[in-house]
């Protein structure tokens, strides 16, 4: 399933299928996050994020 | 498996987003709270006794605000108070948004195939912060409240359209040897800044020209701390969330 280099470098060698799912998953679960704190005009989330959307450069108002 | 890799994303981009809120507090928090008093006293300015008024109520003084202030009040949504409570909120956003790019980094890393150290996790980083703060930064610099700017639906967009033609054309940069694949690399990187952001018919920002330069530079240099950070911190934590089950296997 793994295949550890040394101590701290390890490789994913998980079958094709297996990579495919998890990096999707990851990926969709992450955009959806990025979406809601970066993009979602609605006005509580806007004003919870407001310095995090204008620090992180994503378009604000 | 699925689990693991999330719990060591989630643990990356929580020690991230503590790490780019206190980062925040050296300069950038304090040029957005300084930016908002231009942008509040430009408000006043405009709205005579520092309340809404329309072109009516104007032309008929005897018209109260008794009447009108409370309606304007209940039309305010909630937002934090400043102080801590602003902080924490931002503190959640940035850990939310330390997680987002946390799984962002683990989806390229597995799709890749390559292997991952803190080392390594760095580089990734690096990639993160190009693709997703530089490059939309050079049409859409980081912008202090108070700023002209396009439609937010128009600039998303284009935000979106350079975020993933620069992912794109990086990874081919990054994964591919024959020089054509990398030539049209160099092209979808070049591409959504030859087209060009949305920009506002008039530029112009409340807040003077000097904060607004010392803000692109510290949000732009704080969010490259951020994402090696990001970068960093999975590299870290990725290996260990996935060891034990090697174990199992063995």
């Amino acid at each position: 399933m793994l295949t550890e280099t040394n101590t701290n470098t390890v490789t994913l060698s998980l079958s094709d299928s297996n990579r495919t799912a998890a990096a999707l998953f990851a990926a969709v679960f992450g955009l959806a996050l990025m979406v809601g704190v970066g993009f979602a005009q609605s006005t509580v989330v806007h004003n919870a994020a407001h310095d995090a959307r204008h620090a992180a450069a994503f378009p604000c108002h | 498996m699925i689990v693991r890799i999330l719990i060591a994303a989630i643990l990356a981009g929580l020690v991230a987003g503590v790490f780019y809120t206190a980062a925040q507090a050296v300069k950038v928090s304090p040029l957005i709270l300084k930016a908002e008093t231009f942008e509040n006293a430009g408000a006043a300015a405009a709205t005579p006794e520092n309340h809404p008024h329309s072109a009516e109520e104007l032309k008929n003084p005897d018209h109260g605000h008794e009447a009108t202030a409370p309606v304007a009040d209940e039309g305010e949504s909630w937002a934090p108070n400043d102080g801590i409570e602003r902080t924490f909120y931002s503190m959640i956003s940035n850990s939310i948004l330390g997680v987002s790019n946390a799984l962002l980094l683990v989806a390229a890393i597995l799709f890749s195939k390559t292997s991952i150290s803190v080392r390594t996790g760095i580089a990734w980083g690096a990639a993160g912060f190009v693709v997703f703060v530089l490059a939309p930064s050079i049409g859409l610099p980081p912008e202090l409240p108070g700023t002209k700017a396009a439609s937010v639906f128009d600039r998303q967009v284009w935000w979106t359209a350079t975020v993933a033609l620069t992912a794109a054309g990086l990874a081919l940069m990054a994964f591919k040897t024959k020089w054509y694949w990398m030539a049209l690399g160099v092209v979808l990187m070049v591409v959504p800044h030859v087209y060009g952001a949305p920009q506002p018919e008039v530029h112009g920002s409340l807040a003077p020209a000097y904060l607004v330069a010392e803000f692109v530079v510290a949000a732009t240099v704080t969010a490259g701390l951020f994402w090696l950070a990001t970068g960093a911190a999975l590299g870290w934590f990725l290996p260990r969330a996935l060891a034990p089950s090697a174990k199992d296997a063995s």
